[in-house]
C-alpha cells in the first residue's frame, strides 16, 4: 500500500451534526478508513461527573448512521474516538448499542464491532498512589492528592493508538473507543497499515477537526487526509472550501497553547520543522513532522468531581446609580444569604452581563458599565433546597437592596422571571494529570461483539 | 495610517487550550501584514499583560508562528473551565481587547516623498 486515505465528516462527533453533501463526496472518494473523534474537555466538567452526554442522542445517531451505512457499503473500517463527548464507560456502552440497533434497522450484513473503556476507578487509582505512583499535574493542577480523590466522581484516561491498533489486529470492521487522544483515532489505522509514526500523528493531528483545517470557515465539512511514508496530504472535500497552506498551519495553533507540539501517552509530535506546500487548488501537503518517543509512558487523565446541586436566578438594572453601585447590591444580597446560612457551605457566584460579565477580571472595560446590566446568580449547595433557597436570597435580596441615595425605592432590580432555576448539579475539574503506565494497555480493555444479520 | 488590529488580522480568537487555560490566535493573511505587527512591537507579552492586566506569570506560552503568520499566546485560567461561575466555558470570547489594539503605520512600507538630499530608509 502506497498511501492510506481516511475521511473524517466532524470534529465532535454530536455536538453539532455532520454535513451530509461533503461527506458524500469524501465517501466517493474512495477512503481506506472513516474515522472521527467524538469528545472534547471543552464542555467543562459537567458531563463526565454526571456521566451525561452534551450531545443530543439524535445528532450522535444522524453521524453514526452516515458514517456506518458508508463504512459498510465499502466494506472499510470506521472508528470512532471519545464517544459521547466524555468516552466514560456508560458512553462507549451507548454507542456499541446505537451501532447494533442501526445495523439491525438497515439489516446490515454481520460485522466485528470492536470496543474498548477508558475509565480507570477511583480505588484502582488510589491503590497505584499508595504503592508510590505520582499522579503528576499538567498546567495548573497539582499533583493529586487522595483528597482531591475522594472529591472526584469519575476519572477517564486518554488512550493511545495502542487499543485502536490491538482491535484493527483482532480483524475489527468498527471500533468504538473510550476517552482517547484526537490523534490517535487516525494515527492507528495509518500505522497499522506500516506507515511511520512521523506521519500517522500528523495525519491525526491536521483530521482531528475535520474542515477547521480547511478555509473559509465552517465546520463539521468532511476533509480527506492521505498519508504516505513521506508525506500527509489533506483535502477538502466541500466545493466551497480548500485547504491551504494559510489554513493547514493555522490549525497546528487551534486549541493548543503552542502550536509546535502535540502529546500523546508514548511521546510528542514535534511539528516546528513542518513544510506546507500548496499540491492542488484543495490540497496542502505537510513534510516534516517528527514523532519523538517518550522514555516511559505516562497518561493524560481527566476526572469530575461534584460540588453541589445549582440554581440559577436572573436580574436585570436599568437605574444608573444603581447600575454604578452594583457591587454594593450584590453585597447586600450576600450579607443577607449569610445570616441565613453562614460563611460557607454554599457557593453563590454573580456574574454581571453589560460590565463584565463575559471576561470577568480579564475585562478591561469593566469600569464603563452599560445603560442596563443582567446579573445572573449562581447559587451551589450540597442539597437542592438549600441551593434553592440561597439563589432566591441571593437574587430576591437585589431587589430590596438599601442604596443610601437612590431615588427609586419600589425595587432596586427588575424581575422577567420572578423564580430561580434549576440548573444541572455544578462540577469541576478535578483532574488533569499524567499516570505512568507499564503497558499501553493497561487501562484499556478491548472487547470483540458483533452487530448486523447473518 | 494608523489602523485597527481588526482591519488588519484575518482571524483573531479566543479558545480553551485544555481546563486550565485559554489560547489566543491572531492570523494574518499576507506576510506583510504579520511583519508589520511584529515590527510595531503591538502585541507582545508586555502589552497582553498589560491588555487583559494580569501578571506575566498569567502568561504561559507567547510564539510568533511564522509558518501560518500568526502571534499566538496563552493564558492560565484563575480557575479549571466550566466550574460554577465561569461565564465562558470554551474560553471562546475572551478576545475581544484585541480587535481595537492600534498599529502605527509601518515605515517599512509607507511610501512618502523624500526630502531633498536624504535618503528614505525603506527597509
Amino acid at each position: 500500500m502506497q498511501s492510506l486515505r481516511i475521511i473524517c465528516p466532524n470534529g465532535h462527533l454530536g455536538f453539532a451534526p455532520l454535513r451530509v453533501e461533503s461527506f458524500k463526496l469524501g465517501v466517493a472518494a474512495g477512503p481506506h478508513v472513516i474515522a472521527a473523534d467524538s469528545g472534547s474537555d471543552d464542555v467543562g466538567p459537567v458531563p463526565l461527573g454526571s456521566d451525561t452526554s452534551t450531545s443530543p442522542l439524535a445528532w450522535q445517531t444522524h453521524d453514526l448512521e452516515h458514517m456506518l451505512l458508508a463504512s459498510r457499503s465499502l466494506g472499510v473500517p470506521m472508528i470512532i474516538g471519545s464517544s459521547g463527548d466524555t468516552g466514560s464507560n456508560s458512553r462507549v456502552d451507548l454507542y456499541v448499542r446505537i451501532i447494533q440497533e442501526l445495523a439491525a434497522k438497515h439489516r446490515l450484513r454481520r460485522f466485528k464491532l470492536g470496543y474498548f473503556y477508558s475509565e480507570i476507578s477511583k480505588e484502582e487509582l488510589r491503590r497505584r498512589m499508595r504503592a508510590g505512583e505520582t499522579v503528576a499535574g499538567l498546567d495548573a493542577h497539582r499533583t493529586l492528592t487522595e483528597a482531591e480523590l475522594d472529591a472526584t466522581e469519575r476519572i477517564v484516561a486518554m488512550a493511545d493508538v495502542h487499543p485502536f491498533i490491538e482491535l484493527l489486529e483482532q480483524g475489527a470492521e468498527v471500533i468504538i473507543g473510550g476517552r482517547s487522544s484526537d490523534s490517535a483515532v487516525f494515527a492507528a489505522p495509518a500505522i497499522h497499515h506500516g506507515f511511520p509514526r512521523d506521519q500517522a500523528y500528523y495525519l491525526g493531528k491536521v483530521l482531528e477537526c475535520a474542515s477547521f483545517c480547511a478555509e473559509p470557515y465552517g465546520g463539521k465539512e468532511t476533509v480527506l487526509g492521505e498519508v504516505s511514508a513521506e508525506d500527509v496530504r489533506v483535502t477538502a472535500m466541500h466545493p466551497a472550501q480548500r485547504c491551504t497552506v494559510a489554513s493547514v498551519a493555522g490549525h497546528a495553533m487551534y486549541e493548543r497553547s503552542n502550536p509546535y507540539f502535540e502529546h500523546v501517552a508514548s511521546g510528542q509530535l514535534d511539528m516546528s520543522a513542518c513544510r506546507y506546500e500548496q499540491m492542488a487548488e484543495k490540497t496542502t501537503r505537510i513534510t516534516g513532522a517528527r514523532f519523538r518517543p517518550a522514555p516511559e509512558l505516562r497518561v493524560k487523565l481527566e476526572g469530575a468531581g461534584k460540588v453541589g446541586e445549582r440554581y440559577v436566578g436572573l436580574v436585570g438594572i436599568r437605574d444608573p446609580y444603581t447600575i454604578a453601585h452594583v457591587d454594593e447590591v450584590i453585597a447586600w444580597a450576600r450579607e443577607q444569604v449569610r445570616e441565613r446560612f453562614g460563611d460557607s457551605g454554599y457557593e453563590l457566584h454573580y456574574i454581571v452581563y453589560g460590565r463584565n460579565g463575559v471576561m470577568g477580571e480579564l475585562e478591561p472595560l469593566k469600569h464603563r458599565p452599560a445603560h442596563e446590566l443582567c446579573v445572573m446568580v449562581q447559587a451551589v449547595a450540597p442539597d437542592a433546597a438549600t441551593a434553592e433557597e440561597v439563589c432566591m436570597i441571593g437574587t430576591r435580596q437585589m431587589f430590596y437592596a438599601r442604596l443610601p441615595e437612590v431615588k427609586g425605592s419600589a425595587g432596586s432590580v427588575a424581575f422577567a422571571l420572578d423564580e430561580v432555576l434549576r440548573a444541572s448539579p455544578a462540577y469541576r475539574w478535578t483532574l488533569n494529570h499524567t499516570l505512568r503506565l507499564g503497558q499501553p494497555l493497561e487501562l484499556f480493555p478491548t472487547h470483540m461483539t458483533a452487530a448486523g444479520v447473518q | 495610517m494608523r489602523s485597527k488590529l481588526s482591519e488588519i488580522a484575518k482571524t483573531i480568537r479566543s479558545k480553551n487550550a485544555g481546563v486550565d487555560k485559554i489560547t489566543f490566535d491572531v492570523i494574518f493573511a499576507s506576510r506583510a501584514s504579520y511583519e508589520r505587527v511584529k515590527r510595531a512591537r503591538i502585541l507582545t507579552r508586555e502589552t497582553v499583560a498589560r491588555l487583559y492586566g494580569i501578571p506575566d506569570s498569567r502568561i504561559s506560552d507567547f510564539v510568533e508562528f511564522d509558518a501560518a503568520n500568526a502571534i499566538k499566546f496563552t493564558i492560565y485560567r484563575l480557575q479549571p473551565s466550566g466550574g460554577a461561575g465561569d461565564p465562558d466555558i470554551f474560553g471562546s470570547q475572551q478576545y475581544a481587547p484585541l480587535l481595537d489594539l492600534e498599529v502605527p503605520a509601518d515605515q517599512g512600507t509607507v511610501t512618502r516623498p523624500a526630502e531633498p538630499g536624504t535618503e528614505y530608509d525603506r527597509r
